[in-house]
């Protein structure tokens, strides 16, 4: 058998019903592996190890009185520490938060309770999501599994971190940009993004709320099917939630991709800031989805080349209105600085926010400002409707569209904290689905050939279809039996 | 104002006004709406701005206002948005009001007012719905905020449905604008969707005001006049107003915009402190709210529940009644009071014009005395009517009458209990008062004399010392007739 | 291009920032880097393209008009850096509300 922190949840849930373990021993050994990867990966802002044994005891109470809450009562997970949790420090990855206790539960997380699973803790993020390494995080980067010296990519670096080195079997991440596929892709594991609406957002803290949703991070593909299917449909709490019941996403994931249309995208070549060793496992990836009976056409996705650009007009723009309200009244962190109130704002932001969440407010304050708005702001959502409109004419001619979900493979730590652009750039085809608000995935194909570390797939499909994405990444996953095999688990 | 001051200039208001709806529940979020509530018990992480939390509008402030539009004969947006009004203030939890911008829920709506004026008509720019701020106390030095130490929070009144009207700047004295807030009252009133109290701030009015020499085409430098907590204070501040640019005008002074309040005790406008930096909302569409596309039949299902608006109502009191403009303009001052006299009308034997006297001199006057609404008084209109009734009847005299209702406004008690009570009951036999006649003669040889020479006027006296000696109990009428026949005829 | 001086210093009173003399210098130079990125839009032909400003088709959503318990005034203080009588206290305010 599998070592217990490498077993996905679908395998422990058949595990815990036979009573071949019990939720406190799976709970025991989790907290034991977190233990030794915490002191080199740096993974929780808070750990919760009280809580979740007697989550556990409670879950294993449930199941030898036949009354579990779901079929994984008692299998433990972790969350971004964006996703607000009652009782338990919720800081965002920011100064500007520390010490709050929140008095409510985010949506994704009650779901998760009454599902029965343990809260291990809260996980280590680029400041209010805004990042691609982990390193922007007030409270020190994580690190990747896979090369110490490397990012686990970002924001939810410490998500897919937790995940890849068997520290839980899934993990709660959010999105913006491509903050759960892209650090899935570096770090070797499966990261969704489900389709907007479809997660509810209440209790996870904005940063660009037209944007942001919450994803599943796991090794296997099932597992993600399965935790998006336990937190999505519809909550009257969040009034952009989509108007309806979430399908069972388990259900015909293992019916195959015979017959299926896959688009690759003409207009990414390789070059072009594209490592070459994630071009070549990229292409052997679209050959095998051809192998398993799906036919490859080419697409053609003007506009995508634009979606950085507009991004990050509209992804900072909403986030300089959403993080107007840390301001040292209500909570959080307060200046001691600051005669009258304003400068007590003025200096309270200053000292609680970090680098890049400045640059992104400044950025975003000036896009909307007076005289600047239909240049950048204006033109933005107009560009997001192109986007939306390719996408569209695309999923005419195919089912899915298969790119790359990241064009590098884990970059060095430091290698890009002094080039915000630079950094902006490694979203470059995660961003559009973010701007367009479709379903996409990423799954791993295996390590690049010029440094050994994970390369991730993406999978983009209609809004909605997240089964037929899970279809083809499941058969995709299957055929490629890496993360199944001692290479696909980091050396660590 | 002397005639000259108004032939040579010309005022302009336009006048913004934010109505608190009375709904169960905050805008976007389900804490209860109420007043006067210990600090910072009725707020949740949506009203306090905690991170993660969302709003949801509420459906009732959403139907209030198109209420609110349909009455004031506006168009309803086929495609409306919230948007987000970016800026830094402590009472404001998310350092930005959600609100609506350039797609408001109603817009292009029109009402008429008539007073000593003539009838104006007032265009409506728009009505839109967005949410309150909390409340700051100022500690330390006046209580005020230029002077004061440090301020307090409280976020009760965050999030409470607001509802803003602005009008097209059509009005052009105080006494329009007077004659707009009482007529968007009424009509606020009448659809119930607001305490509508200026003094607890259900109903605020900020207003823009300009003068600028008659035959101008320039528009006069526009100032804002904010804090006018009474009807009676929008007067009061508009004249105060136009007198001050007026005289600014005339002495060459240069006006500039800015924000002025008015001051009850002095009666003055004061500029308020100047902003350092000149606002920049920043509005973008609210990402956490959707739009909204109000179909035609929900639009027909509001307007279907729309109930009879105040000019309809005045229109028919005059056919219906007969009632003459001045006693409609009393009556229908408050849905209340109108609701109040057709109570009344209905439960009335005789005309109604008869209660309606009664209602616009008498009670008019308690109510005022008392400084309450008539939907506070003890007195029901059916009380009223038998009131009336029994002065018809003969039972008491209209003297005694008004002594009965004082006493049923205190009290509540019914009419036929109070007159007994008091031991009145009016003198219409005529054998008894034949006696007190011929007495009242005896006693006035000089004045009857006169009365037998042909001079009716000193009868009237005669009479009152009939009822004097009566205490008021011997029905008039009769007292005169009795007279005329012993003098007269 | 580097965005000008007065333009970091208004956005940065804007956005309630108080950034230092080092920060406003860098703010200048990487914002202008972004902001050149994002010129290519420019180029775009976006007339008659409608702008996207929410990402799902969904139109007006409410909730019912009902009152929910609030928090109480413990919780709703608990988090608060300095409260007072039951209110959020702050430093004294400058400027009279918008």
């Amino acid at each position: 058998m599998t070592e217990l922190p490498y077993v996905a949840a679908t395998e422990l849930a058949a595990l815990l019903d036979a009573g071949d373990i019990s939720a406190v021993e799976l709970t025991e050994t989790l907290r034991a592996r977190v233990e030794h990867l915490d002191d080199k990966l740096h993974l929780f802002l808070k750990r919760t190890d009280e809580r979740a044994l007697s989550d556990a005891r409670a879950a294993d109470a449930r199941r030898s009185s036949g009354d579990r809450l779901s079929l994984f009562d008692g299998v433990p997970i972790g969350y971004k520490d964006i996703f607000v949790t009652r009782g338990v420090p919720t800081t965002c990855g920011s100064r500007i938060l520390e010490g709050w206790v929140p008095p409510f539960d985010a949506t994704v997380v009650e779901r998760c309770s009454r599902a029965g699973l343990p809260i291990l803790g809260k996980l280590n993020m680029d400041e209010f999501a805004m990042g691609s390494s982990t390193e922007n995080s007030a409270f020190g980067p994580s690190k990747n599994p896979w090369n110490l010296k490397t990012v686990p990519g970002g924001s939810s670096g410490a998500s897919a971190a937790l995940v890849a080195a068997g520290g839980a079997p899934w993990a709660w991440g959010t999105e913006t940009g491509g903050s759960v596929r892209q650090p899935a892709s570096l770090c070797g594991v499966v990261g969704v993004k489900p389709t907007y609406g479809l997660v509810s957002r209440y209790g996870m803290i904005a940063f660009a709320s037209s944007l942001d949703q919450a994803g599943p991070l796991s090794r296997t593909v099932k597992d993600s099917a399965a935790l998006l299917t336990i937190a999505a449909g519809h909550d009257p709490l969040d009034s952009t939630s989509i108007p309806q019941a979430a399908p069972d996403y388990l259900e015909g994931i293992d019916r195959g991709i015979a017959g299926m249309r896959i688009g690759i995208v003409k207009e990414i070549e390789s070059g072009d800031g594209m490592q070459p060793g994630v071009g070549e496992r990229v292409q052997e990836a679209y050959q095998r989805l051809e192998k398993l009976g799906a036919s490859i056409e080419e697409v053609s996705l003007p506009s995508f080349e634009y979606g950085i650009s507009a991004y990050y007009l509209i992804a900072p723009a909403e986030a300089s209105s959403n993080l107007a309200r840390y301001d040292g009244v209500r909570y959080g962190l307060r200046s001691s600085d600051g005669s009258d109130v304003g400068a007590m704002m003025a200096r309270t932001r200053a000292e609680g926010f970090g680098d890049e969440v400045k640059r992104r407010i400044m950025l975003g304050t000036y896009a909307l400002s007076a005289g600047y708005y239909d240049a950048y702001y204006g033109k933005a959502q107009r560009v997001r409707t192109l986007i939306t409109r390719d996408l569209e004419r695309a999923y005419a001619s195919v089912d899915l569209i298969a790119c790359p979900t990241s064009p590098t493979t884990a970059f060095k730590l430091g290698e890009r904290t002094n080039d915000p652009l630079a950094m902006y750039l490694s979203d470059v085809f995660t961003v559009p689905v973010n701007l367009a608000g479709n379903a996409a995935i990423s799954v791993p194909c295996g390590v690049s050939a010029d440094d050994g570390l994970p390369v991730g797939l993406q999978l983009i499909a209609k809004s909605l279809d997240e089964a037929t994405m899970f279809r083809a990444a499941y058969a995709f996953e299957q055929d490629l039996g890496w993360i199944d095999s001692p290479e696909g688990r980091p050396p660590l | 104002m002397s005639m000259t001051a108004t032939d040579l200039y010309e005022t302009t208001v336009g006048l913004e006004i934010h109505v608190e709806l009375a709904t169960a529940s905050k805008m976007f979020c389900g804490c209860p709406v109420t007043f006067g509530q210990e600090p910072n018990t009725r707020t949740c992480p949506v009203c306090l701005g905690l991170p993660g939390s969302l709003p949801v509008a509420n459906e009732r402030a959403v139907e209030h206002t198109m209420k609110i539009a349909l009455a004031l004969d506006c168009r309803i947006a086929e495609h409306s948005l919230f948007h987000r009004k970016n800026y830094f203030y402590p009472d404001m939890p998310k350092n930005y009001q959600i609100s609506q911008y350039d797609l408001p829920l109603g817009y292009a709506g029109a009402v008429e007012i008539t007073g000593g004026f003539g009838t104006t008509r007032v265009g409506i720019t728009r009505v839109h719905l967005e949410e309150d701020t909390g409340k700051s106390i100022h500690v330390g030095g006046s209580g005020r905020i230029h002077d004061s130490h440090y301020s307090l929070e409280d976020f009760n009144r965050a999030g409470t449905p607001l509802v803003e009207i602005v009008t097209e700047p059509d009005i052009h004295s105080a006494e329009e604008a007077r004659a707009f807030v009482n007529e968007l009252r009424a009509l606020l009133e009448s659809l119930g969707v607001s305490d509508v109290r200026m003094e607890e701030g259900s109903l605020r009015v900020d207003a823009n005001v300009s003068v600028r020499r008659a035959g101008e085409t320039a528009h006069g430098v526009k100032v804002e006049v904010k804090n006018m907590n009474s009807v009676r204070s929008v007067g009061r501040a508009l004249e105060y107003e136009q007198e001050r640019q007026r005289k600014a005008l005339e002495s060459g002074e240069r006006l500039i915009q800015e924000t002025r309040h008015f001051d009850e005790k002095s009666g003055t406008t004061s500029s308020g402190r100047a902003k350092e930096v000149s606002s920049d909302y920043r509005y973008f569409a609210e990402p956490d709210l959707v739009p909204f596309e109000p179909t035609a039949e929900w639009i027909e299902r509001i307007k279907s529940s729309l109930p009879e608006l105040p000019a309809a109502r005045r229109e028919r009191f005059v056919a219906q009644y007969g009632l003459g403009s001045a006693d409609v303009e009393v009556l229908t001052s408050t849905t209340s009071l109108a609701d109040w006299f057709e109570a009344a009308a209905a439960a009335y034997k005789g005309e109604p014009k008869k209660v309606v006297n009664w209602i616009v001199a008498d009670l008019f006057r308690l109510l005022n005395e008392a400084g309450i609404e008539v939907g506070a008084a003890k007195i029901s209109p059916a009380q009223l009517a038998r009131l009336v009734e029994l002065v018809d009847s003969g039972a008491i005299s209209g003297k005694q009458a008004k002594q009965v209702l004082g006493d049923m406004f205190a009290t509540g008690n019914d009419p036929e209990a109070i007159a007994a009570e008091r031991g009145m009951q009016q003198i219409s036999d005529e054998g008894a008062l034949d006696l007190v006649v011929a007495e009242v003669i005896e006693q006035n040889p000089g004045v009857a004399d006169k009365v037998r020479g042909g001079n009716i006027g000193p009868l009237g006296f005669l009479v009152g010392q009939v009822m004097k000696k009566t205490k008021g109990q011997a029905n008039p009428g009769l007292v005169n007739d009795l007279l005329r026949s012993k003098l007269v005829e | 291009m580097p965005i000008d001086r007065a333009a970091v210093d208004h956005v940065a009173r804007l956005a309630r920032l108080d950034l230092s003399e080092q920060e406003r210098r860098r703010m200048s130079d990487e914002l202008g880097k972004i902001l050149e990125h994002a010129e290519r839009i420019q180029a775009l032909a976006l007339d008659g393209v409608e702008p996207t400003s929410h990402a799902v088709a969904i139109r007006n959503v409410m909730r019912p008009d009902e009152a929910r318990p609030s928090l109480t005034q413990e919780e709703a203080l608990s988090n608060a850096p300095v409260a007072e009588g039951g209110r959020f206290s702050v430093p004294r305010i400058l400027e009279e509300e918008e």
